[in-house]
């Protein structure tokens, strides 16, 4: 038996047992992993650093500070997201008990990237603890620092039958997909999504794909371009362009794209100093392939800011392109790194215009001081996300689900959606074996009469709102007429005139 | 003759043109659709009678009104269905909006059955168009004469530009699948739900699998037999069996066994006289090919039969029939029965019953009958499957408010009421950052400090 199966039988094995589902278990591991993340802070950073060269700072920033926030939150409202669900009844069913019960779906199979090696293993981690599963968590071997501390580290915090750490390169994250899990959280590059959901087509495995695409970025003449500008750098360079939600091309009008260009030289410099490659706060790119495969991108373009690099140290400044059209080689695949395209259009209409030729982004940036440009970006556009004018800040939101629509992805996590995606919502409905009677109208032998009923009442949604005012006004009709009859009764000589006056005001309230 | 990339193309134009994304067309779209049901209920009873000899209370109910109803529904819901959900802030986005936006995906395809080939395919449509997207339908070619109707009335009612009937058999089927949608509704077989779900994975198309699987009923504590056996009976018969959600197999102990048999075999006569055959209200087997199969595992079966086992080929036609000391690895035990036929496996204890069950793939329902909630609570507590119901079968899925769908080898995925919606919806995130505050944002640009790292814990 191969590594990779015995570890998916183990936490099977582990998860038959129903250790998950009580809450506390849950919140259990919830809470060793919060200490595993805080206690091994140095060891994180210090892998993170091996990998991407970004600093202490910079990896707390980006990385554990999320996880962090996630685990709170989960353990928190883990309560509140695992209770039974009410949902509206039937006129039939009125007595009876109807909800949805989150339930957890057994074993998933979590494969994460090297970008954000911590943030975007463990954030879908604390879902799927939260939700009652147990997990296979496949770290992504690129970044292989941040892999072997994983491996090394984890299992002495979370129970290791149940969330085994399963390291390797391809071959052995093939044999891992060839396992059957209950679900499977992807994050990476759209090709070897389609490989992970062909895999999971095997066993009718549901899955969850993170991907990425070319995140475009419209700014507006009509707004405060140096603001955007600082927001657009920070987005843009910030573990070296490496980050999926980054601004991968800027889209803007020919009348301000050297102001752009001359904010942006100046916030990088403002940033990340006149030498970034000396500067603690600025990453590389994680290998050679990736740094060769960025280089040959710039091709046919014209460099305005930076376009220094340096091989050995798979060091490329942060770069920002001119002469740039939908044809240019750096338009071809997403960019994921430090390269950042300026194409010019006429408004708004060919910005919209150009994003919909395209495959949907997993975001869409719009900059402007327009709500009505906004709105309209909104409308005309799909992407996994839209954020106006800001970069990245949305994935800190966890009330607001993290996920793309098309190419780039399916399936959304963070905060309860997380949880959500990791449950299976099960409909129940508690009947008792009484009333029987009410029963027969849906019986053979079928006639007419049985029908009209039927389709009266076995169906029929009711707004119990609704149906309580009308019960209350019936009574208080009722009511009304009642007491009509009994002043009339007790007060004989009342006119009939003032008898019909306070029945008719009594009906109209 | 439109091919199957034009009719695609154009399809994928409309929706380009966003023309469906106006609340007052979706509206227009399902009121249109709620006159086909309303102007032609005959013919659809008459094309079930045809295809499934479904009898015309089984069809209205379950055919018709079950459509009306979704309908209904969606009508009354759909502008807040349609509006942005608001969500909760952290302190550093305080003065931000922040929303989900429900979106169409696009243009999507909708696979039905046989069994229940209106609602099958009806009720998935419904949560199409109010989620503003285009759609493909592509009924079962296996029931003829409803396909038939439905390629005739859906041109009459609703938009041509924005929903299209493709028709045929594996073939047919296998070359749209070729196709980009950007969401496939499948309900089917898990055989053919691999082929979608590899088709699908050529395109990163997400999916929506609504599959079967053996729906186990367990009977223990104390039970009131004659309710039982009349939810069962009705349950299981209805439609001949052929429904996805039908209570495949019984567990329960021999006394209990010995005590229902009987039951059933009252209930069956009150229901359908002593002639079966000659009752108008108990359906037919689809297909010649099906009936073999049944019949096949009727014949292979090392248990009993105790009530029923008639049969008539030319007329497609088995009795209602109920088998007992099956055996846990008897023939009836192999697949998804889908028909007439009813096992009753005798496990002494609930424990041993619910081990039973963990063995088997998660089904789309799972029953218990019982007049102890205890019973029904271990029950619910110790199995998985796509819905629950104690004490009765089938009718949990009637309700719009409930998610409909499997999970494991029963699918994934769910529908009915607004989670149609959200099934054939992008929750899109959205968020407006105002230009103030800039001098916040430091805290969060390069040169990084412990400063301004405590700043930003707390304020996220």
């Amino acid at each position: 038996m191969s590594r990779q199966q015995l570890a998916v039988q183990r936490a099977r094995k582990s998860f038959q047992t129903g250790k998950t589902k009580p809450l506390e278990s849950r919140i259990h591991q919830l809470r060793n992993l919060l200490r595993f993340v805080t206690e091994r802070r140095k060891d994180i950073a210090e892998a993170v650093k091996k990998d991407l060269s970004k600093s202490e700072h910079g990896t707390e920033l980006f990385e554990t500070l999320g996880v962090e926030g996630e685990i709170k939150l989960a353990i928190e409202k883990l309560a509140e997201w695992a209770a039974p669900r009410p949902v509206e009844k039937s006129l039939l069913t009125v007595s009876d008990e109807v909800f949805v019960h989150p339930e957890p779906l057994g074993v998933v199979l979590i494969i994460g990237a090297w970008n954000y090696p911590w943030a975007v293993t463990l954030q879908p981690l604390v879902g799927a603890i939260a939700a009652g599963n147990a997990a296979v968590i496949k770290p992504s071997e690129v970044c292989c620092h941040s892999a072997k501390v994983m491996e090394e580290l984890l299992p002495r915090y979370l129970d290791k039958d149940l969330y085994p750490v399963v390291t390797g390169g391809v071959p052995e994250t093939q044999e891992l997909l060839r396992q059957r899990f209950d679900h499977i959280f992807y994050t990476g590059s759209s090709t070897v999504g389609k490989l992970v959901m062909e895999a999971a087509a095997r066993n009718l495995t549901p899955v969850t794909l993170e991907l990425g695409g070319k995140s475009p970025c419209y700014i507006d003449k009509n707004c405060d371009i140096t603001v955007a500008c600082r927001r657009i750098t920070w987005g843009k360079f910030v573990n070296c362009g490496q980050t999926c939600i980054a601004p991968d091309y800027v889209l803007c009008e020919p009348s301000i794209q050297s102001r752009v260009q001359e904010e942006i030289k100046n916030c990088i410099k403002e940033f990340y100093t006149d030498d970034p490659k000396t500067f603690e706060d600025y990453g590389r790119i994680i290998n050679k392939r990736h740094f060769k495969r960025i280089m040959a991108l710039m091709e046919g373009s014209t460099v305005v800011v930076g376009g220094d690099s340096d091989e050995s140290q798979c060091y490329i400044a942060p770069t920002v392109l001119k002469n740039v059209t939908g044809e240019s080689k750096v338009m071809k695949e997403e960019i994921f790194g430090p390269l950042l395209p300026i194409i010019t259009v006429s408004g708004v209409d060919e910005a919209i215009q150009f994003i919909n030729e395209r495959e949907k982004p997993l975001v869409i940036y719009v900059f402007s001081n327009e709500n009505k440009l906004i709105k309209r970006v909104i409308a005309e556009t799909s992407s996994g996300a839209l954020l106006a004018n800001d970069c990245l800040v949305h994935f800190t939101v966890s009330s607001l689900p993290f996920g793309g629509v098309g190419h780039s992805g399916m399936g959304c996590y963070h905060g309860r959606y997380g949880f959500d995606q990791l449950s299976h919502m099960r409909s129940c409905l508690i009947k008792q074996l009484k009333m029987e009677g009410v029963n027969s109208m849906r019986y053979p032998p079928h006639t007419a009469k049985k029908l009209g009923w039927a389709r009266f009442f076995l169906l029929k949604q009711i707004n119990l709102g609704r149906l309580r005012r009308m019960m209350l006004l019936a009574m208080f009709v009722g009511v009304a007429s009642f007491v009509v009859q009994v002043k009339k009764l007790c007060l004989p000589k009342l006119s009939s005139k003032k008898v019909q006056c306070t029945m008719a005001t009594t009906l109209m309230v | 003759m439109e091919s199957q990339s034009q009719v695609l193309e154009r399809l994928r134009t409309a929706f380009e043109s966003r023309v469906t994304i106006p609340e007052k067309f979706r509206r227009t779209q399902l009121t249109n659709l709620m006159s086909m049901i309303k102007d032609n209920e005959e013919q659809i009873v008459n094309a079930l009678h045809k295809d499934l000899t479904k009898p015309k209370f089984e069809a209205i109910l379950s055919e018709v009104e079950i459509v009306m109803n979704e309908l209904h529904c969606a009508l009354s819901n759909l502008t807040s269905w349609m509006q942005p959900e608001y969500v909760s802030k952290n302190l550093a986005t305080k003065l931000d909006e922040c929303f989900v936006r429900r979106e169409p995906l696009g243009v999507v395809l909708i696979i039905g059955p046989w069994n229940y080939p209106m609602q099958l395919l009806i009720v998935p449509l419904i949560g199409a168009i109010a989620a503003g997207n285009c759609v493909v339908i592509k009924p079962s070619e296996v029931s003829a004469a409803t396909d038939n109707l439905i390629t005739e009335l859906i041109p009459k009612y609703l938009s041509k530009d924005c929903y299209a009937v493709v028709r045929g058999g594996a073939k047919e089927t296998q070359a749209l699948l070729k196709n980009r949608f950007d969401h496939i509704f499948y309900t089917g077989s898990q055989a053919v739900a691999r082929v979608v779900l590899q088709a699908a994975a050529v395109h990163l198309t997400p999916v929506t699998l609504e599959l079967g699987g053996k729906c186990p009923c367990l009977i223990y504590g104390r039970v009131n037999a004659t309710a039982a056996a009349h939810r069962l009976v009705w349950s299981k018969f209805f439609n001949a069996g052929q429904s996805c959600v039908a209570p495949d197999y019984v567990l329960c102990s021999k006394a209990t066994c010995d005590a229902l048999v009987p039951a059933l075999r009252q209930v069956l006569e009150d229901f359908y006289g002593s002639d079966i055959q000659k009752s108008p209200d108990m359906s037919r087997i689809v297909t010649p090919k099906h009936w073999t199969r049944l019949m096949g595992l009727l014949n292979r079966t090392k248990g009993k039969v105790v009530v029923g086992g008639e049969h008539d080929e030319k007329d497609r036609y088995i009795a209602p029939t109920v088998v007992v000391d099956v055996a846990e690895d008897d023939a009836l035990m192999e697949e998804e029965i889908f028909g007439p036929i009813l096992p009753i496996l005798t496990i002494e204890s609930l424990e041993e019953s619910i081990k039973l069950t963990k063995t088997k793939e998660k089904p789309l329902a799972f029953y218990v009958f019982s007049d102890e909630s205890s019973v029904v609570k271990k029950v619910l507590e110790n199995s998985s499957s796509g819905g629950f119901c104690s004490n009765d079968g089938i009718v949990h899925m009637a309700l719009p408010g409930l998610p409909f769908g499997g999970v494991g080898n029963s699918g994934f995925g769910h529908y009915h009421g607004h989670w149609g919606f959200e099934a054939f919806s992008h929750q899109r995130a959205v968020m407006l950052r105002g230009w103030a505050l800039e001098k916040l944002n430091a805290l969060r640009y390069p040169p990084y400090s412990d400063e301004k790292l405590s700043w930003h814990s707390y304020l996220t």
